[in-house]
Parts: structure tokens; sequence; C-alpha cells
């Protein structure tokens, strides 16, 4: 296959940046996009070029590294993340656009490249159960229903990749939010923190910059998780009442 | 800053008003689609007057009135608030985008449906809530009480095309802004659950047809009719 | 140098328990006072830098990843093994400990396995108290599922996702204490060098790599938990960044490296599509529970097969060889990894392998469908299903998986003592970093379990120790030695910058993996190793004057991060060579040729090679010395492996 790729350069978070574009030959169906890439970094690299940044590791769906917004959606064109794309989903000859994640949150560091560190300080906010190493009860001590295991693994499933916020027209972080208070809010073992954690965890959301959910949906459409919008009505459910409840001024 | 500020200034809390406010607004356009429904009486409007100047001077209506003022205006308010917020968490645009593919229009333009439906509701109340409230409209007696002839304003406005077809259209508007806020509304109050949200859904899609078929028909029902 | 592995007297049993007694502790109010660095925030180091946090030290955690949550231990998908017993099925402490030992074919050390299966069973309660979703019964207890090389089913799994479920709990409570303040975190930072003041490890020197700065960082013990370093065979299951140079540097510093030819090859991986191929996937081991492997039973049906003549539903019953059942009726399917890697790598030698390139095996589901129904398989293992679809391009509901053994996991690493230190004192390794605990195979489901067992349970222990003997004296940043090693560090980066050489990093990587992978893969032969060495010793000359690494370093430079690690690969290959080449028998994940039973199975020497290979790096260019850490045997017998 030969192609024509569009892709934002930058040279750091500072730099204004634009879209250059190269020609790729040779592109294998076979090839995972993230190959592809790799095969015209090789090019650059050899022609003394700056090769294209990207974020990428484990390359296989999991560690959530890979971003790109490829042909105006995040991830590419199927619901899966970037590194499991195949070049077999594109056609000869096409123009393949190649854009950074594109948030307030999301800063852009070179290239491709955005820091993603949001996430991590949402989570630091309350996305745990304080209990220290050690002096905690038998794992089967408190049987948790089939049910609702699943469902909190469901929630829990989230490889924190940032394509709801890509997605979003609002560049809204609900999605990543609510997965993390859904699965402690559906766990026995996150009862004790339920209230505080859904407090915080909104509001350093809401610090961090991101939009507000306007319950397009988009973020559960391209989420290579699967994660579904009902657990951003559980982290509402979970809101309301806690600033109404608790004892947190 | 106390709780309550700290919430309503949340993103979640923003989007609390909307949606309280939005399904408040919902219920007046229940109560406003089937009080009008007496247009259809073909009583020459004895019914209809009737029930407008219970509507004007009952107290609680009166209430409700304000409340439903309230809304509109914390709806419009909240509604820019939140679409600011919305806009600046995205400085930077996509050169291209394919959001068609994971969201319907309506669900991504709620703010051009909402200020167009703003227009028109300026333009309504002029025409005939002003009109009723203070415009010199003639009246009429039933029995021995006089009533202010609001049918024969209405009568009058919707002889002329273009009021007929500016109504017509601003219901397809109102259509497509509930087709996404009535389910959307639950959602925002945490109302999901796998037993009774695809009810909410179908309530939705059935609401935001019919309620704004109902309106237009009016407007045509007198075109065609008088 | 007489290595001391610290291993304390006593009976088995009772080794660990006595030994965190006779432990030295810390005074709770003088912890404060001491400053921990963990390199690494996968399971070991996040759990690590987490509990540390918590016993009050200061920690200073690092990872050249963007947040903690993306260390390569997500990836694992099976589950852990714990010996909880909650089957009724015969599990206990000493059977996980005489598995693993088993299974490591004897080249681990008896206390460390010992201790490790002790405190799994502590791990499934932490991970629980965390909110891990562990998969469960409908009586709301914990599932558990069967796993290569045991015949009890012991491993707690979450989906096919465990390492990920895992992992996200050791980052919550790591995370914990970071909004705590008692951990610092340094994403996209990356070790270049460990510092040592008076003979102990104070400190390292790090690269930024968004701003290409070098920094030092001072403290009274450094935890390397940089994971494997499978990556160099360029093409692995590992993630593209995993790497060894924190440990590789260390090594140079004077940390001995312990078996590094130990590799293990994974059976079930995706195999390889073509040339422009940038690493493996691997389908979990579990899939081997209910798939079966199998080839054609004869050449000419595989040759039709592979070109495309025959699908493989096609072929009948009586024409497909299930070898694994065939030739080890009592395991099966579930034979160690190594077993089951090194006879798929004997069928498709002889001609009969199912894919255009002639090396892959079958994993077929059919039965398992017709059995249990296609939903009950979906439950399970859907999402590998899924992923394989979506890297093939084929249906594996539909027609049989296509698998090959890649390399997959590193049971060498940085020698250390019972309590996880290095020789350099102040400087330990936890998890895959180190050596300990896998001998010469790892079991399924175990390297979770190492990497908490580490850094929940052992280290929180044993640094007491160490630290309870150091001085609460800050350490000073500004002592010489740390700006000498940062000048080092900047001396090495201007030189890769300026070598502006014409050929890729990659390229190199390719070269070596190339290399490693047909020498020191699967099968290893004298002859072969030392070709190889040879090999390896010209392709580092080569990069030293021929590579080419754009850009500068005062920026974000993929390329230059790359070139750091791969000018180490090259090195570490070089030892896994020596390594190799020393062990003149056949164990677990190395096998030499030479050394086989008329069966084709391992053939150990325990009389001569039940020793752990410890290495010293003593020079640029020069033969690293060997020091052997026998190995003694107590509590179990040494026995040809057998999984008949």
């Amino acid at each position: 296959m030969k192609l024509t790729l569009k892709i934002w350069r930058q040279k750091n978070a500072s730099d204004k940046g634009g879209f250059a574009t190269y020609p790729v030959d040779h592109v294998s169906k076979d090839m995972s996009f993230l190959e592809m890439l790799d095969v015209l970094n090789e090019n650059l690299t050899e022609k003394g070029e700056d090769p294209v940044h990207f974020d990428h590791d484990c390359r296989e769906g999991i560690c959530g590294t890979c971003s790109l917004y490829i042909n105006g959606k995040p991830h590419g064109p199927l619901q899966t993340t970037t590194c499991q794309l195949h070049m077999r989903s594109f056609n000869d000859g096409e123009t393949i656009t190649i854009e950074p994640w594109r948030a307030k949150a999301f800063p852009v560091l070179k290239d491709l490249v955005v820091d993603r560190s949001a996430f991590d300080r949402i989570i630091q906010a309350g996305g745990y159960v304080s209990v220290n190493t050690g002096g905690v009860p038998d794992a089967n001590e408190i049987p948790i229903p089939k049910t609702v295991a699943d469902l909190a693994m469901d929630a829990a499933q989230c490889i924190g990749c940032g394509a709801c916020v890509a997605a979003c027209k609002n560049a809204s972080a609900m999605l990543f939010t609510s997965a993390k208070i859904s699965q402690l809010a559906l766990l026995p073992q996150g009862q004790v923190e339920r209230k505080t954690r859904a407090e915080k965890m909104v509001a350093q959301m809401d610090a961090e910059g991101f939009g507000a959910c306007t319950n397009t949906g988009a973020c559960e459409a391209e989420c290579p998780k699967g994660i579904s919008i009902t657990n951003i009505a559980r982290m509402n459910r979970e809101y309301f009442s806690a600033v109404v409840s608790s004892e947190n001024m | 800053m106390s709780w309550v500020t700290k919430t309503l200034k949340s993103t979640l809390g923003r989007k609390l008003v909307m949606a309280l406010t939005g399904l408040f607004l919902i219920l007046f356009l229940t109560g406003h689609v089937s009080g009008n429904l007496l247009l259809f009486k073909g009583d020459g409007g004895e019914a209809f007057n009737m029930y407008a100047k219970f509507m004007t001077t009952n107290p609680i209506v009166k209430i409700l009135s304000y409340l439903t003022y309230i809304s509109v205006i914390g709806h419009v308010i909240y509604s820019i608030a939140l679409g600011q917020l919305n806009k600046s968490a995205r400085p930077v645009g996509y050169a291209e985008s394919k959001a068609s593919t994971n969201s319907t229009w309506a669900s991504r333009n709620m703010g051009v449906l909402g200020t167009i439906i703003l227009l028109f509701l300026v333009g309504h109340m002029y025409s005939f809530w002003y009109q009723m409230h203070w415009g010199g409209i003639p009246t009429v007696v039933y029995g021995t009480e006089e009533y202010k002839d609001l049918y024969s304003v209405v009568q009058v406005a919707f002889q002329q095309t273009w009021m007929v077809a500016l109504y017509v259209i601003a219901m397809g508007f109102l259509g497509f802004h509930l087709s996404h806020g009535f389910s959307s509304a639950f959602q925002t109050l945490g109302l999901n659950h796998v037993k009774y949200s695809p009810a909410i859904k179908a309530v939705g899609k059935f609401y935001c047809i019919v309620v704004p078929v109902l309106f237009a028909s009016m407007p045509l029902y007198i075109y065609f009719t008088s | 140098m007489i290595l001391d592995s610290k291993i304390p007297a006593g009976p088995l049993a009772e080794k660990w328990t006595k030994h965190k007694f006779n432990s030295k502790l810390v005074n709770p109010a003088n912890k404060r006072k001491y400053d921990v660095i963990v390199v690494g925030t996968g399971l070991a180091g996040a759990s690590a830098a987490a509990s540390l946090a918590e016993l009050g030290y200061n920690v200073k955690a690092f990872t050249f990843h963007d947040s903690p949550r993306r260390a390569h231990s997500i990836a694992a998908q099976g589950g852990i093994n714990a010996a909880k017993n909650y089957q009724n099925d015969g599990d206990s402490i000493f059977r996980l400990f005489y598995d693993t030992i088993k299974g490591g074919d004897y080249r681990a050390r008896e206390a460390n396995v010992y201790r490790l299966a002790e405190v799994s069973v502590k791990i499934i309660d932490q991970c629980v108290a965390q909110g891990v979703p562990f998969a469960r019964e409908y009586g709301g207890l914990l599932a558990n599922r069967s796993f290569g090389g045991a015949q009890v089913s012991r491993t707690f799994y979450a989906r096919g996702q465990t390492g990920q479920q895992l992992l996200l709990g050791a980052y919550s409570a790591l995370s914990r204490q970071v909004a705590n303040g008692k951990v610092k975190l340094y994403p996209r930072t990356e070790m270049m060098d460990v510092v040592m003041i008076d003979g102990h490890a104070r400190g390292i020197v790090t690269r930024n790599l968004i701003t290409g700065a070098v920094e030092t960082h001072a403290a009274h013990a450094v935890l390397l938990c940089t994971g494997g370093y499978g990556n160099v065979f360029f093409l692995s299951t590992n993630a593209m960044g995993c790497n060894v140079t924190a440990a590789w540097r260390a090594h140079k510093r004077g940390a001995y490296f312990a078996n590094p030819c130990f590799t293990q090859i994974h059976p079930t991986c995706i195999p390889v599509s073509g040339d422009h191929q940038s690493k493996l996937t691997l389908m979990s081991e579990s899939l081997r529970n209910d798939g079966r492997v199998w080839v054609p039973a004869t050449k000419e049906t595989a040759e039709k097969l592979r070109k495309g003549q025959i699908k493989a539903n096609d072929i009948k019953e009586e024409d497909r060889d299930y070898f694994l059942e065939r030739k080890y009726p009592s395991f099966g399917n579930l034979v160690p990894r190594d077993v089951a890697s090194r006879n798929a790598k004997y069928v498709c030698d002889e001609g009969r392998g199912v894919n255009e390139t002639g090396e892959a095996v079958f994993l077929d589901f059919r039965d398992a469908i017709k059995r249990d129904s296609r939903k009950v398989i979906e439950q399970k293992y859907g999402n590998l299903f899924d992923m394989y679809k979506q890297i093939t391009g084929e249906d594996p509901y539909e027609v049989p998986m296509m698998i090959y053994p890649a390399v997959h996991y590193t049971m060498g690493g940085l020698w250390v003592d019972y309590n996880l230190m290095t020789t350099i004192p102040g400087l330990y390794a936890l998890g895959e970093a180190n050596f300990s605990d896998h001998g010469a195979n790892r079991l399924g489901a175990s390297a979770l379990m190492q990497g908490l067992a580490d850094g929940y349970f052992v280290i929180p222990y044993t640094i007491g120790d160490y630290l309870a003997q150091t001085p609460p004296v800050k350490v000073d940043v500004n002592h010489p030695e740390f700006s000498k090693v940062a000048m080092e560090v900047k001396d090495r980066i201007s030189h890769l910058l300026n070598i502006d050489g014409k050929k890729t990093v990659d390229h190199f990587h390719k070269r070596l993996g190339k290399i490693m992978w047909n020498e020191c893969g699967m099968a290893r032969t004298e002859e072969g190793l030392k070709k190889a060495k040879a090999e390896i010793k010209a392709l580092k000359k080569e990069f030293w004057s021929d590579v080419k690494v754009l850009g500068a370093n005062e920026e974000l430079n993929l390329s230059l991060e790359k070139a750091h690690r791969v000018a180490d690969f090259i090195e570490l290959g070089e030892l896994m060579i020596d390594d190799a080449l020393n062990r003149n028998e056949s164990c677990g994940g190395h096998f030499r040729e030479e050394y086989q039973t008329p069966e084709g199975e391992a053939l150990r020497d325990d009389e001569n090679y039940a020793y752990v290979a410890a290495w010293k790096y003593v020079g640029e260019n020069q033969e690293e010395e060997l020091y052997k850490e026998p190995l003694v045997f107590e509590n179990v017998k040494l026995t040809q492996r057998s999984y008949k």
C-alpha cells in the first residue's frame, strides 16, 4: 500500500506546531499502525530528519500509553487502541491525518506526545482504598456477589489512555473519573471512603481543566475498553448523594 | 465557599442545574401543550380563554410560572457558563473530526438548538404572553364575567403564513433539543438503571416527537380551518 | 569475594519468621529521616514504594513512563498464584514451594522460594482489600483456575487482565502516598547510573526525558524494580520500553549479574508475520487449560496446509498430532512453559509447522466450545480471542489459533541475597530485575506473585535491617561523587549524539536480536554461542562508531533514549552468551543441545552446575569474572523433571 500521512509536528510545548506531510510506501496490510510509523521514523532518521514522536509501549492494548487522533477519531477507525489497529483498516492511496489528543488538561509535549499526568492527579485525589500493607482481613472474609464483582471489573478495565477526553467535544474526563469511582463504590472495600472519594475526585477533575459532560456518549463509543457511560450516571449519583450527606464542608 | 456554592460551581453541579431546570421545563411543556389542546375544541375559544385567565390569575399557577421563568433563565445562564467552560477545555481543536460516528448531531449541538429555541421563545412571548398581560387585546364576556380574548389573538396571528412556518420550524428544533435533553437529564441525575433506562429512553423518544408535533399542529390547524 | 546469600539458619518453614524477628528495626520516629529511591513503578516498584512510604520513609519513585500505571506488569494476563487452598484440592505452602522449585528445574534458592510461597497468601488478601476485582464464584467467594506446571487450582485472576488489576491496585496504593506527600513521583525520568559513596549505593543520576536535564538524587538506599531484559532479543513479548539499563549500570558499578542466560520462552504467542514486526503478542497461558495444541501428523499434510490447499478444520482427527497430550499424558497441554515451547520448536523443525513461515502450531478450541458452549469460552477468554482476531484478522472461535514460542521473561537478573540486596550495599533489586525465585524456568502466574511479594512483604522488613545500621543523616547530594557520575552520564550522552554514523539504533537492535534468538534462544550449542559472541563483539564496535542518533539532549528524544538502552543490551547480550557457554547442562529455559536425554528432554548436571552463576564486571571490553553461589537443597530431592 501507498499512503500519505498528514502528521502534526510540534517541537515542544511552547512551539506553535503545524502539519507536515509524508508519503509512505510498501505498507503491508499485516503491519500495525505503529509499525507503519516505525518504518516512517526509520526512513526519516536515515535521511537525518527528526523522527515523529509518539507515545507507545506495550503494543498489546493494555498499558494505555498509545494515543493518536487518527482520521478524526481517537485510536482510529476501530474501537481499539492505536497499537492494536492494523493497516488492513486502511485503503491504498489513502491520506491519513494524525493529530495529538487535544485538551487543555493534556498539553502537547512534542509532536503527538501529550502530558496525561492530570489523570494521575485525579487518582491521587481519592482513587484508592486507604489500607496499608498487612493487617487486612482474609480475602474470602467478605463475599462479593459475582454480578457486583463483574460490574466493578467492567469499570476497572479502564487503561487510562485518555481516548474519552480526546473524543468528547468538551474534553471531559468524566468517563475516566467515573470508572474508578464506580469500581470502588460497587465493592464493599470501597464503602468507607465512598463519599469523600467522589467529592475529592470530582473536585480534582474540575481543577485540571477538563470540560463537563453533555452526555453525547462519544466517550463510550470510542473507549477501547468499552467502559459504559452508566458509570458516569453512577458517579453523578455518588457525587450528589455525597455532597448532601457527607460531613465534609 | 459554602458547600452549596462549591457544588453549584462544580461541573457536576452545573450539570445538575441544567438537568433539573430542563426537567422542570419538560413538565411545563407538558402542561402547556395539554392546556393549548383546548384550541381544538371548536367552541369559538371559550374554553381556551377561560383556561388562559385561569393560568394568569390562579396563585398556585403563578408560583409555578415564576418557577418556569427561573428555570428558563437558569437553564440559559448555566448553559452559557457550561458552554464556556467546555470550550475552554479544548483551546486547540482538531483539524479533522468524525464526531458523527460516535454521537448524534443533536447531542453535540444542544447550545445551537437552545439558542434558536430561546430566540423563538422571545418572539412567542411577545406575541402572546406580553399581549395577554399588558397588550390591548379585545375582551369577551362568557356568562357574566369578562375575559381577555387571547383566542382571537391566536387566530389572527396564525392567519399569517410566515408565522405558521416559523412556529412549525421552531417546533422541529424543540424536538431535536428534547431528543437529547430528555434522557440526558435522567443520565445527569444518575437515574440510570439496567431495568428502567430503556423505558426512559423510549418515553424520551415518544415525548420529543409527540409534544412538538402537537404544538406544531395548532398553528397549522388554525391556518387551514379559518 | 564470597557470595553470602544470608539465608537464615533453621528449618525451612521457620526461616522467614525468625529472620524477621532477628532483623533490626528502625525506630518509628527515625523513619522519616531516611530517604529511599525506588526505580521503576511496576508491581514490585509500586508496591515497595507504597509500603515503605506507609512505614514512614521518604520515598522518591522514578519511572520512564508518563505514569506509574503503564509499567509492563500491566500486561500479565493469566493470574497470580497463591497457596490459599480455597479449592480444597490439596494445595499448601509447601506444595507451591515444591512446584516452583521443580518448575524452576532446581536452580533457585530453597529459602527464597519458600518465603515466596509463604507470603503468597497475604498478597491475595492485600489486593482484595485494595479493591482489586478478582473473579468470583456465584457464592461470592474467589474463583481459581489452574495453570501450567501445577496439578492444583491456585491461580487467582481478574478476567484476562490480572496484571492490570494488580498493578492498578499497587498504583492506587502508591497514588495515596503521593497524595500524602510521602512519595515524590518522577515520571518520564530515566535512571542513568548509580552513585556510590564509600562502597554504598547512595543515590542515582537521572535524565528527565522531556527536558533532557541530567539530575542527581541522594538517598540512604536504592531499590531497582526495573523489570527484565527480554528485549535483548528485539522481538519479545516485553513492552517496547522494557530495558536493562538501570540494572546494567548498577552491574557496571559492582552489582553481580546472576544467571543471565536463563530466559523464558513462552509457548503461546502470536507468530511473527513479517519483517516489520516490532514486538510479539502473548496469548495467556491460561488458554492451554481449554485449548489443545496440535500440528498435522505428517509433513505432507502440513505442507498442503502451508500452501493453502487445505484448511485446518479439514484435517481429520486421526491426521492430527496432539503432541503434548501424546508425549506428556499426565500434564498434557499444561506442561511447563519450557517444555511446551521446545516441543513446538521440534515439530516445526520437523517441517510440521502450520503457517506460511512454518513456525507455528495450532491451539484449538473446537472441542472446548463443543463441550462447554461458545458462551462459556467467551466468558473465560473473550478478550484474548478478540485481541487475536484484531492482530491476525482470523476468528479463533471458527478456526484454530496459531501460536509460536517467543521470549517472555528473564529469570536471570541482578544477584541478590535473602534480603534482596545486591552485592552493592544499600542497592536492592526486586521483581523480575533480580534473579532469585524462579531458577531456570518460571511457572505461569508466578511473576505477579514474586513482584508483589518482594514489594509488599519482603523489602519493608529487610530494608529496615540495613537502614537501622545506617546513621539517619541526610545524604548530601553535593558530595563530589554525584557530580562526578553526572558528568560521566553527560559525556556518554554527548558521545552518542556525536557519533553521527549511518545506521539507526533500531538497525543495531534488530541485528542483536537476531543473533541472540538464533544462538541463545530456545536451543543453544557451544559452536553457535561462540560464533554469536564474536558477532556481538563486532556489533558493539560498529554501534559505537556508526550509530546515528539525531537531535539534541535538551528535548524529548526517542532515538537518544533508545540508543542508551541498546548500547547496554549489546553488552548484556555478550554476558548472556558467556553464561550460556559456561553452563554445560540443560535446565529449564536454558537448553544446550549437547546435553539432553535420549527422549530430547533437558539433561541437568546437578553435580557440577547446581549453582547460581554470578558475574562480576571488571572493566570495559574485559571478560567478566564468574562467582558461584552453590545451591543447597535440604527439603526437596533433585529429580529429573517429568511431566509424563
